[in-house]
């Protein structure tokens, strides 16, 4: 049971990340993307890691893609209509490289696959809430203190760099 | 049950497509948004990683980093923005500012 549910997710994940690449126009990319994220969510649940399925979705499906699609709007960009319109050395470079990237990392990963470790019995203790807020809140109190204050940063950043506009002449 | 194989797998098939995703796209929302996918790729390994050993910190690891691509997010966002106002394309083909 829970195998056929990763093999959906996993799926899900994949089909909507190529189908993001290869979309042309940009809203339904973004929209692509939000669907891969929803389905990460899934593979952290059945990985037993609740609080970050649950920050995933609030954080990325809800907040960044929110600012994406508003800047989308905002920008009125047009569609990308040269797309896989006629073949580009370009796109064959790409691809040759992505293969070429995951190829790499198969083969380090199956030189060690019998290093890799099995499935621990706490797994359900630890990707709780608790868990986290426990570890969160007493050994990682300074870079979660450190973390308000990056936030901090990059909203004024982001304020002064889209306000600022270069004068003419 | 589960291996944590197919998990690894998942995780570097999602890069693969974000790096070529980088490399074809001429938008550069869209690619901003294929740098994101990268980081779930990412993020995928350290929390099955973390799972799969039952240790915590691999996970407390993935918040902070959803912080930080989340500070990346509206930075980026942001000078994706002025660059428009001021060259009205988000084509990376067409910005040469930086260009000799």
């Amino acid at each position: 049971m829970i195998v056929y549910l990763f093999i959906l997710l996993a799926v899900l994940a994949i089909g909507s990340a190529l189908a993001m690449v290869i979309n042309k126009n940009v809203v339904n990319s973004a929209l692509f993307l939000v669907i891969n994220m929803v389905s990460l969510a899934g593979i952290y649940l059945l990985l037993n890691a609740q609080f970050l399925a649950v920050i995933q979705i609030l954080v990325y499906a809800g907040a960044i893609m929110v600012l994406f699609l508003f800047v989308i709007m905002l920008l009125n960009v047009e569609d990308e209509e040269k797309l896989f319109d006629k073949f580009r050395v370009k796109y064959f470079l790409a691809f040759i490289l992505g293969a070429a990237v995951v190829g790499q990392i198969f083969y380090s990963i199956a030189g060690v696959t019998n290093m890799l470790p099995e499935i621990s019995s706490n797994m359900a203790e630890i990707g709780t809430v608790e868990a986290a807020g426990d570890v969160l809140y007493t050994k990682y109190l300074l870079p979660f203190e450190m973390t308000a204050i990056l936030l901090t940063a990059a909203v004024v950043g982001a304020l002064m760099v889209a306000q600022y506009k270069i004068k003419k002449g | 049950m589960l291996e944590i194989d197919w998990f690894l797998g998942i995780s570097a098939i999602m890069f693969s497509i974000g790096i070529i995703g980088v490399l074809i796209r001429r938008n550069a929302v869209v690619i901003f948004m294929c740098v994101e996918l990268m980081l779930n790729a990412v993020n995928l390994t350290l929390v099955s990683f973390s799972s799969f050993h039952g240790n915590i910190d691999g996970q407390i690891f993935v918040f902070f980093a959803l912080a930080v691509a989340a500070a990346e997010a509206v930075v980026g966002l942001a000078i994706i923005i002025a660059i428009f106002r001021n060259n009205l394309t988000v084509d990376v083909t067409e910005i040469n500012l930086l260009r000799w």
